[in-house]
């Protein structure tokens, strides 16, 4: 398959962009291009120390440990894990960050999903949860969870992202911080239930109602108003989280989800749908989760998280370690549809080429993007730009400021000082290599 | 026959018959939702909309509130709403060069939602614990501190509803439109 594209050899390996971006082909054909793009580097192509000999370790020579009922990482991964706002669990709210400068590919585990909580998240039997779907229908019911598992079922890899994701971004000074402090409200599951509809064809919906809302079991029964058009598309009630029941803290034992669309309306812990007239203007679409513009209007029912992408790799904090080649990646998503490009910049946005999607690229799902990077040792300026299948491309921060209005300050990195932020995200390399939050 | 076998042979027959006739999945869908009345529902039925619908029976007056409120709000909204360890309730601006501060006074649209977010999820450590006398008496508290209603006005499912917020169209909706 790769035949030809072996044949044409290192010189074939096109520069695609300023600052040491090649043909991201490079990366599928396999080492005989690799190895060019690392021989026509401008100092790529150093011979490396020779290896030690080599010898056995402890875990080679004795039995190793017993498997344990429910693995957990290995205890050298033990920095991988989500950060906290709230640990000790005060009177306010908690977010806890995918630490997505640890991660690769495009699935988080259940353990680091990010969580947006206002109570802490309930300890919920499920033989004593019921969701409950009533207001403009024929026959209001009840259904347990146990009820509920005998549903045929449908299965979406989805993303799911807090609207307050990426608002560092927003700030009027970069504000230096890790891509899980800047990005990491965002994360991405395989989640399996029932679809909304389903249910909704029981209980005899009024075909006239456009809107519901949705409440969960927690402390603060947090609630939102939702148009019966999203749950006649795609919505369903989710019961497993890669492939397990879903984890307390997003929802156990069902939550909402609406794939593509604002964290905050994905209920968790859903125990109610009511359908009714109108919004019911909870505190969440009227004090919060509302984008105030300059004119002092503020937009309202801002649903879809609009196509964005990130750099992971590298990103704010890391250090590279000298010149030669990297893999630039990082994730793309949009909750109007799939991505259909992702370009990279190295030079701040002079000179852009296009990555390599990784397969499979689905529908509102992190898509995962690599760029093969001969980085010569000189100043860089890391950018990612994503288009999603309807057109729409990142905008830039001058764009973006250009209609939400220019920043009133530099917040603390786990305020959010714009919601529905999308702009490009740069990352400056300094000849030392330290990675650092710039703006272009 | 076991019973189980015997549902198994039904549902064989019907899956049968409906590919024959070529029904929609929709009419194979499982039913196992149980009817409840709208009076076994109350408890869980907590929905209060923009217009007043929901609301429940009860009233409070802003010097009612104001003892509740110390009780158990001042400590994380501070004595007059000023903000402490929680949200600033009172004063606060949206517009000019300064800090935007959305508060119920400077920002939130609808009186209604007062009463509703109050209910369900105040006070913080123990939410649903205020009786529906006490969510509207702190209501009207806060409403007075914001200026909004007068001294002694009731406030009740009648008089919330008809409270004109100062950013009540401050609002755009983007669905349906935009998105």
């Amino acid at each position: 398959m790769t035949k030809s594209r072996h044949r044409k050899g290192a010189d074939s390996v096109e520069r695609v962009a300023g600052n040491g971006l090649v043909d991201r082909r490079a990366l599928l054909s396999q080492g005989a291009a690799l190895a060019g793009a690392m021989s026509v580097g401008a100092v790529g192509a150093t011979t490396a120390a020779a290896a030690e000999p080599l010898a056995n370790n402890p875990w080679s020579l004795a039995p190793g440990i017993p498997i344990p009922p429910y693995g957990q990482p290995s205890r050298f991964e033990d920095k991988t894990v989500r950060t906290l706002t709230n640990p000790k669990l005060e009177p306010r709210g908690s977010a806890a960050r995918t630490p997505h400068h640890l991660l690769n590919g495009t699935i988080t585990p259940n353990g680091l999903h990010f969580v947006i909580a206002r109570g802490g998240f309930p300890d919920i039997d499920p033989d004593k949860h019921k969701l409950l779907i009533h207001g403009r229908v024929k026959q209001p019911m009840t259904f347990t969870v146990e009820a509920l598992l005998r549903y045929p079922m449908v299965s979406r890899v989805t993303f799911v992202e807090c609207g307050g994701n990426s608002a560092p971004l927003y700030a009027k000074e970069p504000i230096q911080a890790n891509v899980q402090a800047l990005h990491g409200l965002v994360s991405c599951a395989e989640w399996t239930g029932v679809r909304l509809s389903t249910l909704f064809d029981e209980v005899g919906i009024d075909p006239e109602a456009k809107w519901f809302a949705a409440e969960g079991a927690d402390a603060p029964t947090m609630h939102r108003s939702i148009p019966v058009s999203k749950a006649m598309d795609d919505a369903m009630i989710a019961l497993y989280q890669n492939g397990e029941r879903i984890n307390p803290s997003n929802g156990y034992p069902m939550r909402l989800l609406l794939p593509g669309y604002e964290g905050n309306m994905n209920v968790k812990w859903l125990r109610r749908i009511k359908i009714v007239d109108g919004p019911i203007m909870a505190q969440n679409e009227t004090m919060a989760y509302t984008i105030l513009l300059p004119s002092g209007k503020a937009w309202q029912f801002f649903y879809p998280q609009e196509v964005k992408s990130f750099i992971s790799h590298p990103s704010p904090g890391m250090t590279l370690k000298g010149p030669g080649f990297y893999e630039i990646s990082g994730l793309s998503w949009s909750g109007n549809g799939r991505i259909s490009k992702v370009e990279v910049s190295a030079d701040g946005g002079k000179s852009w080429a296009l990555a390599a999607l990784q397969a499979p690229v689905l529908s509102k799902a992190l898509t995962r993007f690599r760029m093969p990077w001969n980085w010569d040792g000189s100043p860089a300026v890391l950018l990612s730009r994503a288009t999603d299948e309807a057109g729409n491309v990142q905008p830039s921060r001058a764009a973006f400021a250009a209609e939400r209005g220019p920043p009133r300050g530099t917040p603390a990195v786990t305020a959010f000082p714009m919601e529905h932020c999308n702009v490009i995200s740069s990352w400056g390399v300094t000849a030392k290599g330290e990675v650092t939050n710039v703006y272009v | 026959m076991s019973t189980f076998e015997t549902f198994a042979k039904c549902t064989g027959v019907i899956v049968a018959l409906a590919l024959q006739t070529g029904l929609t999945m929709a009419a194979d869908a499982p039913h196992f939702g149980q009817p409840i009345s709208p009076a076994d529902a109350a408890a869980w039925d907590i929905s209060v909309g923009p217009d007043g619908a929901g609301l429940p029976p009860g009233s409070g007056t802003p010097a009612q509130g104001a003892v509740v409120y110390a009780e158990k709000c001042a400590a994380c909204h501070g004595d007059k709403g000023e903000g402490k360890t929680n949200a600033r309730l009172v004063g606060g601006q949206i517009t000019g060069d300064g800090p935007v501060v959305k508060t119920v006074g400077s920002y939130w649209p609808y009186a209604t939602t007062l009463f509703d977010f109050t209910r369900r999820a105040m006070p913080w450590t123990a939410p649903k614990s205020l009786t529906n006398d006490e969510v509207y008496a702190v209501t009207a508290h806060i409403l007075r501190l914001n200026g909004i209603i007068g001294d002694n006005d009731v406030i009740d499912a009648k008089t919330l509803p008809q409270v004109k917020m100062p950013n009540r169209d401050g609002f755009i909706p983007l669905f349906p439109g935009k998105h």
